[in-house]
């Protein structure tokens, strides 16, 4: 197991400028597929700019090399953000990005495990991925090696009965190998997830089941890069990091905004989208 | 009468047959293979002896996994062991798994095609007095529509012996189906056991009549066919112990060598054996055929001989189809 190294501010501005480009990605693969998701995968560009780019012990010429730490995508809807980070880490050419829900493409809607490089496992049917998660985490104990289990959850499978027999059984085992990260942004298809089925005292119900639980701000890289850390440094309990994220984050119509869970922009919309992306500074501005 | 090659059980047409519960060939397989493959692992939701798993998590308890009832989280941490490159095999009743869980099974098993090995246990009427909610009747239908996956229904429990070992050695997932209450041992070491190829066990001189079974049904449709031959009625006796793949072969050239086929299983006919032997006969070679099996009906509490006689199962049942299709021509 690799050490996450400390982030110098040199770092830091490079994870922000690669998150921003994921974003660019992740707008132009979805304008050309013409349906999927938008909110969620923008929202998570800073997490996945700083796991790919930072945090994960990996090779993308070499995908299955054995000593990899394993990302787990369980919430499989928003893969664009996956797909756009894999090929910007050099898993895949960037223009086969163009090629996302076509036909003969290794771009599934939903990730397809054996389709393409970098990806663990097949989702997409909510509330499946920390239980697969566990199991590679078991697997790993069994083989005696360190490597580390990330399994990236939205928040509204919290709704699935499958994922909290997952945290029970991960809490039993005390599965310290295992970091989950959940996109609190707080939206599902229906509208905000207090509202359709609340998930409120979260933070509560996992310490109950035996986690250790860490609230942090997902657009902030240099703390989310720290909540790693002390996962890393957590033994005997299993981390989730509560990771709060604004949907649709860096394109100011989608934000906050739970119509475009589920939906993607026209030609206009994306221009418009990848302008304001663009005109960011490097480093966004937080609170 | 019997085929000497597949070596039977000598004692099966006696009063007395060898009884042993079906189940019980699976766990000394899964024993077997524990220590033949450190990759094995079980995992159980909260039903450890009665899916004779216990033995097994005594000798291997580092690779034994109780999960508690959650028959979802089962399969689905099953499927991350396997894609760590263990070989797992879960545990529990075929109402739950592949019951409850079935999307997961399809999502995380087959389509991330690992070799997760399922285990459905308490199948069919033979699960008696706990009545229709424990009594599967479904499972093969909703795991023979799978893709990536393999489906055994063993006639006994030395046959559930042989597809369990099996089992590690076909890369997809696969599903044993297991029933309760003890059967007649029809088999022996000796018979031979090949995945996807069905076994003739009785061939008549003239047969006018091909009988596919599975699972409980095999020994009924050996007595039946015992009974016809008595009665001039020649017959063959195929024990289809894969329904998938099913073996297209050997149903084509005994349908052409018969004429008719009637089918028999402890199952809904819709879905089940009955359905891929017709699926076969369709596609290659149309002939009559009859459908013993569980007529779109749940089952209740009783003895599992009393269910049988009750739902249409019984020996008698697979001599009236017999002879109904015969009468066809």
């Amino acid at each position: 197991m690799k050490e996450v190294e400390r982030l110098s501010e040199k770092k830091l501005e490079y994870l922000y400028t690669v998150a921003n480009r994921i974003r660019e990605l992740v707008i132009e693969s979805l304008l050309v597929a013409g349906s999927g998701h938008s909110a969620g995968p923008l929202g998570m560009a800073d997490i996945f700019a700083s796991l790919y780019f930072h945090i994960l012990n990996h090779e993308p010429k070499n995908p299955l090399w054995e000593e990899r730490d394993r990302l787990i995508l369980s919430n499989g809807h928003i893969c664009p953000v996956q797909y756009a980070t894999l090929a910007l880490a050099g898993y895949f050419p960037l223009s086969e990005l163009q090629t996302l829900r076509k036909i003969d493409s290794r771009l599934q809607g939903h990730p397809h495990r054996g389709s393409l490089p970098g990806i663990e496992t097949t989702s997409g049917p909510l509330g499946s991925g920390l239980s697969q998660a566990i199991g590679m985490a078991l697997a790993l104990n069994l083989d005696k090696k360190r490597n580390r289990v990330y399994c990236l959850m939205s928040d509204g499978e919290h709704q699935e009965g499958n994922t909290w027999e997952a945290i029970m059984f991960a809490g039993k085992k005390k599965l310290s190998n295992i970091t989950a990260i959940v996109d609190r942004n707080n939206i599902q298809i229906d509208g905000f997830t207090e509202d359709v089925m609340p998930l409120e005292p979260l933070r509560r119900k996992y310490e109950a089941f035996g986690w250790n639980v860490i609230d942090v701000n997902g657009h902030n890289i240099e703390d989310f890069v720290y909540a790693v850390l002390e996962a890393q440094s957590v033994f005997e309990r299993p981390t989730v990091i509560l990771a709060h994220t604004i949907p649709g984050k860096g394109v100011r119509f989608m934000e906050q905004n739970y119509t475009w869970h589920g939906k993607v922009p026209n030609k206009k919309e994306a221009e418009e989208a990848i302008r304001e992306i663009r005109s960011l500074s490097k480093r966004i501005e937080h609170d | 009468m019997i085929n000497e090659n597949a070596k039977l059980n000598k004692k099966l047409f006696t009063q007395a047959p060898d009884m042993t519960p079906i189940r019980n060939g699976f766990g000394e397989g899964i024993v077997e293979l524990g220590k033949e493959n450190d990759r094995v692992v079980v995992l159980t939701a909260d039903l450890k002896e009665s899916t004779r798993v216990d033995e097994f998590a005594k000798q291997f308890p580092e690779r034994f996994f109780e999960v508690g009832v959650a028959e979802q989280n089962m399969v689905t941490i099953a499927a991350g062991l396997a894609v760590g490159g263990k070989i797992p095999f879960v545990t529990s009743y075929a109402v739950f798994s592949p019951g409850r869980n079935w999307e997961q099974i399809r999502t995380t098993i087959c389509y991330n095609n690992v070799n997760v090995n399922i285990a459905g246990h308490h199948t069919g009427l033979m699960t008696g007095p706990d009545g229709a909610t424990h009594q599967a009747l479904e499972d093969i239908a909703i795991m023979r529509v799978l893709p990536n996956m393999t489906v055994f229904v063993p006639c006994d429990a030395i046959e559930a012996k042989k597809a369990t070992k099996a089992m590690t050695h076909i890369q997809n997932a696969g599903y044993i189906r297991l029933a309760r209450d003890p059967s007649a041992l029809i088999t022996t070491e000796e018979t031979p056991f090949t995945p996807g190829k069905a076994n003739i066990l009785w061939e008549s001189k003239k047969p006018k009549v091909t009988i596919i079974a599975c699972g409980t049904m095999v020994a009924r449709s050996l007595f039946a066919a015992e009974e016809l031959e008595k009665e001039g009625i020649g017959s063959v006796v195929i024990n289809m112990h894969t329904i998938k793949p099913i073996d297209s072969k050997t149903i084509i050239t005994y349908a052409k060598k018969t004429k008719c086929v009637v089918t028999a299983e402890e199952h809904q006919i819709a879905g089940g054996l009955g359905s891929a032997v017709a699926e076969v006969l369709a596609m290659n070679y149309p002939v009559p055929q009859e459908f013993v099996g569980v007529k779109d009906a749940f089952g209740e509490s009783g003895k599992p001989n009393e269910l049988f006689e009750k739902y249409g199962l019984g020996v008698k049942d697979i001599k009236t189809a017999a002879y109904r299709i015969v009468k066809r021509f």
